[in-house]
């Protein structure tokens, strides 16, 4: 026998979930007042989730994908980006969106069902949340394509799950990005989960990273609840996109402590005992750990930043439950960059029904 | 000025585009060195270099989903499906993507992107390589459906096509790719979108169709005046948006309407056409609006597609029928 050719897929760690660090860290990581930007971020999210899974329990909001214990995906992966790189979320990745500069106030416009949610102020060329799963591999395989043609050094970074990973059309972009070495990183949410099929059910491949192998690029599994290890490996994957060194898969192992979102009762599939002891793993205990045991985190900045955050989270809600709706007719004005004659008497026909109502609103 | 045909057309006003709009590029399946399956793409890689058009993996949804970003992106890619049987995968992008993009993000991010595709029957080819399903596109919002029915017009539209800000699905009818051939300038002029051609003026009954069967459309209509019968012939080119008051313009004057198509009866585009001739034309309408269409089976193989494609017979048939009513 022959062997042709082999393949081995890294794990990678920092610190394990007591906080200690188990290999020395990364150059951002050395100082720990500089993690706390990172930290801040994840509890953020955490009220922020919190806040939109309330706001849906009192009817106020729609249907919503809570992150609850893959925060640290979300801010590792939005802390190694910059500005000028493109994100393309999933529909779960409000954490990474924050730290883009996406508004709060925005993604409950969205999740409260208003187009303008998805018209974010801050990252301009960022995607919007993607709900067809995976669909949105090939869009970023596009948007890489468009920086390498334009000789930018610049990367995309495409979120998507473990669920996700089945679907031909990662493989079709992942693919593409492979033979052409497009300036994207592929981060996957394996959250173990994809609403009720458990990982082991979702493919027999040993690790969701290997399947960057296939497609000629490496692929790393890291620690998803160690944020060190994400923003680490998701950092070094954008600057090798960058400078012309072609995509990496980042799978980025954790796990979904919440329902899938806010219509799904996860006690029909799988035992609280799983979830319960999982909880020991969550990525915002482990950062409080090493801060605290280093001495760059008291009691009182907990206290402290969990009240700010709160405050935040306010704001936003209240920004967004004092948003006007839109006019009807808006469901028209953005089809086209210039509405056709057909659509035209369409909505002027909306537009005198909804006067005739009285109201030129609707919810 | 030589006579061209419709392939050339198509090539021709690719060409211009990308000499006038460096973000035009051109994508799909040995669309490179070889030139598309049809050559509908010869000779571009030689004259605007592997940055521009690019060979791609064999991946249909891929295609039109990278055309979705690169379109994000403010590029204007022009991306080749070998054929529209092929085109189902892709379906998800243009539906849920590609026609939402510029709605869902309130003008933020656009889809300035041409997907264009060979179809429809005739020509015996294999096995998935002669459909015609247009109207599946046309029930999408946000797109535009067009369909050229001539050299000229496959020009003119695809020109058009390419500049537009938006997403087109562009189907070209092969079975008139090589013939018949017209003169077509090339001087860089659009075709109008979202608006009918008439082919033909004529006040006794009017036909409508598109694509490839305008040729027997106008067959039939030659036949007629033989007979003393004046046919307007229509070709309705953009599916979506449809120019309806054209049509209904005409029926005023003919009071007579047969709409004649390859695709498949049921829920074929005729079907749209025909309801909104009952919703607003009916008054005056003498005669019931009469379909001509493809069965609703299966394409057939090449031994029976004779009998399946809608003939010049099939469509005076029609014609004759409801010219009874007065
Ligand atoms: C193409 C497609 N199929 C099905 C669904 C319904 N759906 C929404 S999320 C989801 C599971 C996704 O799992 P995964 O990719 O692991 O992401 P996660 O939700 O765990 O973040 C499914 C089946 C969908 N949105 N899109
Ligand atoms: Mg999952």
């Amino acid at each position: 026998m022959t062997e042709i050719a082999s393949f081995a897929v890294e794990y990678r760690r920092f610190l394990d979930p007591d906080g200690q660090a188990v290999q020395p860290l990364p150059a951002f990581a050395q100082d720990p007042a500089a993690l706390i930007p990172l930290y801040r971020a994840m509890v953020l999210t955490r009220s922020f989730d919190a806040k939109a899974v309330a706001l849906q329990r009192t009817g106020r909001l729609g249907t919503f994908a809570s992150s609850l214990g893959q925060e640290a995906v979300m801010a590792g992966t939005g802390a190694a980006m910059r500005p000028e790189d493109v994100l393309l979320p999933s529909f779960r990745e409000q954490g990474a969106q924050f730290l883009r500069g996406a508004a709060m106030t925005d993604l409950l416009l969205y999740w409260g069902g208003d187009e303008r949610g998805s018209d974010f102020a801050g990252p301009r060329e960022d995607f919007p949340i993607c709900v067809p799963v995976g669909t949105h591999a090939a869009h970023a395989a596009g948007v890489a394509l468009a920086f390498q043609l334009r000789g930018e050094a610049r990367a995309a970074v495409c979120v998507l799950g473990d669920g996700a990973t089945s679907k031909g059309e990662v493989y079709e972009a992942m693919n593409l990005a492979g033979v052409w070495r497009l300036p994207v990183v592929f981060v996957v949410n394996n959250n173990q989960w994809a609403i009720s099929v458990p990982r082991e059910r979702q493919t027999a491949a040993r690790t969701l990273a290997q399947k960057a192998i296939a497609c000629g690029f490496e692929g790393v599994q890291v620690d998803g609840n160690d944020v060190i290890a994400v923003r680490d490996a998701v950092e070094r994957a954008l600057e090798q996109a960058r400078s012309g060194g072609g995509p990496t898969l980042v799978e980025a192992v954790t796990y979904r402590l919440s329902d899938h979102t806010t219509v799904d009762d996860a006690s029909r599939y799988r035992d609280d005992a799983e979830v319960s002891a999982r909880w020991k793993d969550e990525p915002i205990l482990r950062l409080r750990k090493h801060l605290t045991d280093a001495g760059a985190w008291s009691k009182e900045d907990e206290e402290q930043l969990i009240a700010e955050c709160g405050k935040e989270v306010e704001a936003a809600a209240e920004a967004y439950l004092a948003t006007p709706v839109q006019p009807v007719e808006s469901m028209f004005d953005w089809l086209y960059a210039e509405l056709p004659g057909d659509l035209a008497e369409q909505r002027a026909g909306l537009v005198a029904e909804a006067g005739a109502a009285g109201d030129a609103k609707d919810d | 000025m030589t006579e061209i045909a419709l392939i050339e057309a198509v090539r021709l006003a690719m060409a211009r585009a990308m000499e006038e709009d460096e973000t035009v590029l051109v994508l799909g399946e040995d669309v490179g060195v070889n030139g598309g399956v049809f050559r509908a793409t010869d000779g571009l890689v030689e004259r605007f270099g592997d940055k521009r058009v690019f060979d791609t993996p064999l991946a249909e949804a891929l295609l039109a989903g990278v055309s979705v970003g690169l379109g994000a992106q403010g590029f204007r890619p022009v991306t080749e499906f070998q054929f529209m049987g092929f085109f189902y995968p892709a379906i998800d992008q243009v539906a849920n993507h590609a026609g939402r993009l510029r709605n869902r993000t309130r003008g933020r991010l656009s889809c300035p992107i041409v997907l264009r595709a060979p179809f429809g029957g005739g020509i015996h080819a294999p096995e998935h390589h002669s459909e015609s399903f247009e109207a599946m596109f046309a029930h999408i919002p946000g797109i535009r459906v067009v369909i050229p029915s001539s050299p000229a017009r496959g020009y003119g539209l695809l020109l058009a096509a390419i500049r537009d800000p938006d997403p087109v699905v562009f189907l070209e009818p092969k079975r008139i790719y090589r013939a018949p051939k017209e003169e077509v300038a090339d001087d860089g002029e659009a075709a109008p979108l979202d608006c009918c051609f008439v082919l033909r003026e004529g006040s006794d009954i009017t036909l409508v169709t598109w694509g490839a069967m305008v040729l027997e459309t106008l067959a039939a209509a030659d036949s007629l005046a033989e007979e003393g019968i004046e046919a307007e012939v229509i070709d309705v080119a953009t599916l979506k948006p449809l120019d309806m008051a054209t049509i209904l313009d005409s029926v005023e004057r003919t009071g007579r309407c047969v709409i004649v198509h390859e695709a498949p009866l049921t829920g074929g585009f005729g079907a749209e056409i025909a309801a909104r001739l009952a919703d607003r034309g009916l008054v005056n309408l003498t005669a019931p609006v009469k379909r001509v269409a493809g069965f609703d089976t299966v394409m057939p193989l090449p031994k029976l597609e004779r009998h399946y494609m809608p003939s010049e017979g099939r469509i005076l048939a029609a014609a004759r029928e409801i010219l009874e009513y007065s």
